[in-house]
């Protein structure tokens, strides 16, 4: 059993998706995340058990990869996607309620900003440690992300920009998020952002890089 | 040979602009609000923006077309509209350029993966193609492909440009320092990778712009150096990592402090010198001056 799980770690860390795909090669002709999950179900695995010992620990190793520079963006996108697969034979268990999410992020690039790779980085690697994410898109006012929180109440709400000459947009949406929704964590990222700026705006959170946004998420359930 | 290349022979080192975003900013562009749309909307800011380059004493000015291109433009609901406001982000910068400046037409990244299936290379190709035609047919003298992180897209948008106009191209991507002291873009590409990549599609000038600062780019004109020694090469440097204070993003290096850096810069093997984010005419007027004794 453990090792079923074992390998679908490794599936998620290294982007192999399905049997089919020739990434990486190494792992060329070998199942992948797509068809390890579903035989580890198949196998009567707990479905809670491949998340936590699967794909959380996949998730968190090439995370940490991703912070030491040894792996850049597409290897990350590869891993997401191989996270994805898997995912989706976990679904009907979130749905039904036997395997818990940790809680509920909400995540969009700021208003005036139309990027989202690193928003959509975010949003996989918190995906994939058992969060669910709403995930609001690129040019996000304000009231959209007020109106998510109501929606989803407790949930914790991740700005992202790219741009120096948007990032100071992220200080209105804090302050309308405080006003309208009193206790709403937030947390901030993208490329000009700096710890100094998270004090000045108010924010509660800064990291550089998406693991630090999973390990802050992650200790507010502790 | 075209317009750059020519001026390279007779003067070693050139200047270029500086930032456009903080300009368009300063002068009313608020946020959400297309950049690009102004050049349709309000041509005389846009014009003033190169003047102000020009008059600083840039050998050359770019043009408000960055995120020109079919995808962005497509956020706006502008996407029939890239041949217009292109070919006015040329023309505006032409004017404020005369005959003897030089016009770059920008053209940054459309934001999409090729990797993740978002978009074929085709599409990729099309959109580029689109706009350097637009840029090139009001009146632009080189494409700068710049921003650029993924090889597949710079690659892509240097062919569309090189295949589709005689304008000289340019291409730069922007590297970050990793944790282990090398620059590497967001996609993991390395300065010496991206080289031979980009001639081979058509580039005649490559660099880079855009990163933390302007002495992080010695370090990145030495590596291009080392492994092409002919090859022109241009840096848009940020005026460094930027900060907030008081409600504004203030950007750390001072013009003195970028224009003390010229001499590392063309000795490392800079041919052409100009800003990024942050960096003001004022920036631009002091980079020249210290271009002066390399003339």
């Amino acid at each position: 059993m453990e090792e079923i799980l074992q390998q679908i770690a490794n599936c998620i860390e290294f982007g192999k998706t399905d049997k089919a795909s020739p990434y990486p090669p190494d792992m060329k002709g070998m199942d992948g995340a797509d068809e390890l999950t579903r035989l580890a179900l198949d196998n009567g695995i707990n479905p809670s058990d491949i998340l936590s010992q699967g794909l959380i620990p996949g998730m968190e190793k090439i995370g940490i990869k991703f912070r030491q520079n040894k792996v850049f963006v597409p290897q990350v996108l590869m891993s997401a996607r191989a996270m994805n697969l898997a995912m989706k034979h976990l679904k009907p268990y979130f749905r039904s309620g036997e395997v818990k999410r940790k809680g509920t992020f909400i995540i969009g690039t700021v208003v005036g900003d139309l990027h989202d790779i690193g928003k959509n980085l975010v949003s996989m690697m918190v995906e994939g440690n058992g969060w669910e994410v709403i995930d609001l898109g690129i040019d996000v006012k304000a009231e959209k992300f007020i109106a998510a929180v109501r929606e989803h109440t407790g949930s914790v709400v991740g700005l992202s920009a790219l741009l120096t000459t948007t990032m100071v947009n992220m200080e209105s949406i804090v302050k309308h998020l405080r006003d309208e929704v009193p206790g709403t964590r937030v947390i901030i990222g993208g490329a000009p952002v700096t710890e100094g700026f998270r004090e000045k705006i108010g924010a509660d959170f800064y990291s550089s890089d998406p693991q630090g946004a999973v390990e802050y998420l992650n200790g507010l359930t502790e | 040979m075209g317009k750059i290349l020519e001026k390279l022979k007779i003067s070693k080192v050139l200047s270029s602009d500086g930032a456009w975003g903080t300009l368009l900013q300063a002068k009313g562009l608020k946020p959400g609000e297309c950049p690009e749309s102004w050049n349709l909307d309000h041509p005389d800011e846009v014009m003033e923006i190169a003047a102000l380059y020009c008059s600083a004493g840039a050998d050359m000015t770019e043009t408000n077309s960055f995120g020109g291109n079919y995808f962005k433009l497509k956020h706006y609901g502008l996407e029939q509209k890239v041949t217009e406001i292109n070919r006015r982000a040329a023309e505006l910068s032409r004017k404020a350029a005369g005959r003897e400046k030089i016009v770059l037409g920008s053209v940054g990244p459309t934001g999409k993966i090729l990797m993740m299936g978002e978009v074929s290379e085709k599409e990729l190709y099309e959109a580029f193609r689109e706009q350097s035609m637009a840029l090139a047919d009001g009146g632009a003298d080189a494409i700068v492909v710049e921003t650029m992180s993924d090889l597949d897209e710079a690659r892509i948008a240097v062919q569309a440009a090189h295949e589709n106009t005689s304008c000289e191209i340019i291409c730069t991507m922007t590297f970050e320092k990793t944790v282990t002291g090398e620059y590497r873009t967001m996609m993991g590409v390395s300065p010496t990778e991206m080289i031979p990549v980009i001639r081979d599609a058509g580039a005649d000038i490559i660099g880079a712009n855009c990163g933390n600062g302007v002495k992080g780019m010695v370090d990145i004109v030495k590596e291009i150096r080392a492994f092409d020694l002919v090859i022109p090469i241009l840096i848009h440097a940020n005026a460094g990592l930027p900060r907030y204070e008081e409600g504004k993003t203030v950007f750390p290096e001072s013009p003195e402090e970028m224009a003390s850096y010229v001499p590392s810069l063309v000795g490392a093997g800079a041919n052409i010198i100009g800003g990024c984010c942050g960096t003001t005419p004022d920036h631009i007027r002091l980079i020249c001056d210290a271009l002066k004794m390399y003339r």
